[in-house]
């Protein structure tokens, strides 16, 4: 187990241009399940390449257990890394493929194969050891692919979108199956997704990008409850954080924050919602309305509402809504970035 | 077989589609063999029906072609040339169309078609500078005269063949190889090229009948019977002015077709088989 370590880790493709990834400054912990969260073309999958030594960065160094491996190749990195494809090799059986890191080591026949058992029990894929890649079908490759990653012991997982190709009940039960095997392992493990279910659930701490710089880094309380800019409040949430402009700044608030206004107790921001649409979620309701009056007048608010409490809310008609004063986040509004909390006036 | 039956109809017609390839391939098989075996008199005698034996087969011609000319030689030096030929390709043009496909980036696509652009230029009009070269060499009138010259295109194909086969290769397959513990140059023997099979040995083909066939280059360069190959030697001794030695013309042909034809055969399904699929996705 280790620590994985950026400074100021930088990679440029093209001079002249944008870096991809730029001055990421970042500390795992031990054991820890750290998740890269962006939009594509963040630069996530560039800096985890550039950790696996996949990539060779423009500037800046990578450490992994204190020591730095920036120039060291990949194989000497003490790391295993499951690709978005699996990257089974397509010519070898089950067994041969999760031996491969093995027979690349140089471990001895016997052992090798004391240690491919090991790791196909452990995910449960014994009975698939003779099979090709080609005859297998997406979880079972994904299994394959973890078990590959798994045999060697590294000291850190690398996983980039690991369960991008896997049909949405699938992703679900990997998810939980990942989780509940890092709690088992221990291994520190950063994992690369752009989908912030993902990130939430499975992340000890997330690190969200954007446009390759680190927006924040925190747990999925802190990044979703005390989102540090308006790119990460607005990115993480489903609908997104409503964001109000000022003249000087911009307020946040998200949408399950906005309700009936008999429901609130204590300081709170009225606002009243001409509610332009209702979609219907089963157990909660997404409205989508428009300020009706004050000095907001016009912009759109989201709310989202449980079910049981959303009677009488219909397409059409204003209602009186209100955000608890603690929930409404305060952004500058030149820099995006998160500012004091101040008193707001809605009238 | 999956998916919904056919109609009667549609499977007759594909039958006789399939049937109709199959006899139209193995014709001229079909042709060289009866040939071989017939008697100079039913071969030419136009009364008779040329698609079967008129009169009782014989080895005639067999034995003209084993004893009367160096067949034998003929064929043992398209081997040689054959294999050596095979081998300095595959040694060029695998690692070059590899780095072509994999490290040079857009520079690399020019400079594959470049290469390529080379194999159009024709023989007949390389023959004449080339002839200087090889007495330059010293080597006019040996074998090495074409083991050297033949690679002049058959390398500059078999790049650009092999670089579409690498290219097809996913790059997340050689990043895990590199992850797994492999040197760059390690993923390219343990994984490159096993997942090429079909590509080299499609270039293996090539070059060799390549050899087997070519013309111009192996009747300028070398003038003595005894250094030629099968396409030479064959043409040259069998058709005498305007004789024909029809039986032993086709009994060369067959003898050394047939291999050939064995050899592609047993490699089909990897020619065929999509080699990649499930390695990613």
């Amino acid at each position: 187990m280790a620590v994985v370590e950026t400074r100021k880790l930088t990679k440029v493709f093209k001079k002249a241009e944008e870096g991809a990834v730029n001055d990421v400054d970042l500390v795992t912990r031990d054991g820890e399940f750290l998740v890269f969260l962006g939009p594509s073309g963040s630069g996530k999958s560039t800096l985890l390449r550039m950790i696996a030594g996949l990539e060779e960065p423009t500037r800046g160094d990578v450490l992994i257990g204190g020591d730095v491996v920036t120039d060291l190749p990949p194989r000497a990195r003490g790391i295993a890394m499951v690709f978005q494809s699996y990257a089974l090799y397509p010519h070898l059986s089950v067994e041969q493929n999760i031996g491969f890191p093995l027979k690349a080591h140089g471990v001895p026949k016997p052992k090798r194969r004391e240690r491919v058992d090991w790791a196909a029990s452990l995910l449960g894929i014994q009975h698939l050891l003779a099979r090709k890649p080609r005859e297998l079908s997406g979880g079972e490759r994904q299994r394959v692919a973890l078990a590959r990653a798994l045999v060697r012991e590294p000291t850190v997982f690398l996983l980039d979108e690991p369960l991008s190709n896997l049909d949405a009940k699938l992703r679900a039960s990997a998810r939980e199956e990942l989780t509940s095997f890092h709690k088992r392992v221990r291994t520190t493990t950063i994992y690369v997704t752009h989908d912030q279910v993902e990130a939430m659930s499975m992340g000890d701490r997330i690190v969200v990008l954007n446009k390759g710089i680190v927006r924040q880094i925190g747990t999925p309380h802190e990044v979703y409850d005390e989102p540090a800019d308006t790119f990460v409040a607005t990115f993480l949430g489903s609908p997104p954080m409503n964001l109000v402009e000022d003249t000087d700044f911009i307020a946040g608030f998200r949408p399950e924050s906005v309700v009936p206004a008999e429901m609130v107790r204590g300081p709170s921001a009225p606002i009243r919602l001409r509610i332009r649409l209702v979609e219907f979620l089963g157990s909660e309701r997404i409205l989508h309305g428009v300020i009706d009056g004050g000095r907001f007048d016009g912009r759109k608010v989201v709310s989202r509402v449980a079910t049981a409490a959303s009677g009488g809310l219909g397409e059409g008609a204003a209602h009186d809504f209100a955000v608890p004063a603690s929930e409404v986040k305060f952004f500058d509004r030149a820099t995006g970035k998160r500012a004091a909390p101040r008193e707001l006036s809605w009238r | 077989m999956g998916g919904p039956r056919r109609s009667p109809l549609t499977r007759l017609g594909r039958w006789l589609i399939v049937i109709g390839f199959a006899a139209l391939l193995a014709f001229p098989f079909y042709w060289m063999a009866i040939t071989t075996f017939k008697q100079t008199s039913d071969l030419y005698n136009v009364e008779h029906d040329p698609f079967v034996f008129n009169a009782a087969p014989t080895l005639d011609h067999l034995r003209l072609l084993f004893r009367e000319t160096l067949f034998l030689r003929w064929f043992w030096n398209t081997t040689v040339a054959g294999a050596a030929v095979v081998a300095i390709t595959l040694v060029l043009a695998v690692p070059a169309a590899w780095a072509l496909a994999r490290l040079t980036g857009r520079f690399g696509q020019q400079l594959g078609i470049g290469i390529f652009l080379t194999y159009l230029v024709p023989p007949t009009l390389l023959f004449i500078p080339m002839s200087r070269v090889v007495s330059w060499l010293g080597l006019q009138d040996t074998l090495w005269a074409i083991i050297v010259t033949y690679p002049t295109f058959t390398v500059p194909f078999s790049i650009w063949l092999l670089m579409g086969f690498f290219k097809a290769i996913p790059r997340d397959l050689e990043d895990a190889a590199l992850v797994d513990g492999l040197t760059r140059f390690g993923a390219f023997v343990k994984l490159v090229i096993p997942i090429s099979v079909s590509g080299i040995l499609t270039v293996v083909i090539f070059s060799f009948t390549l050899v087997t066939q070519e013309f111009v280059y192996a009747l300028t360069f070398i003038s003595s019977a005894e250094h030629q190959t099968v396409g030479v030697g064959v043409p040259i001794y069998l058709v005498r002015g305007d004789v024909y030695y029809w039986g032993s013309l086709m009994a060369a042909c067959l003898i050394t077709s047939l291999p050939i034809a064995v050899v592609y055969n047993l490699f089909l399904d990897r020619f065929i088989a999509g080699f990649t699929v499930g390695a990613v996705k």
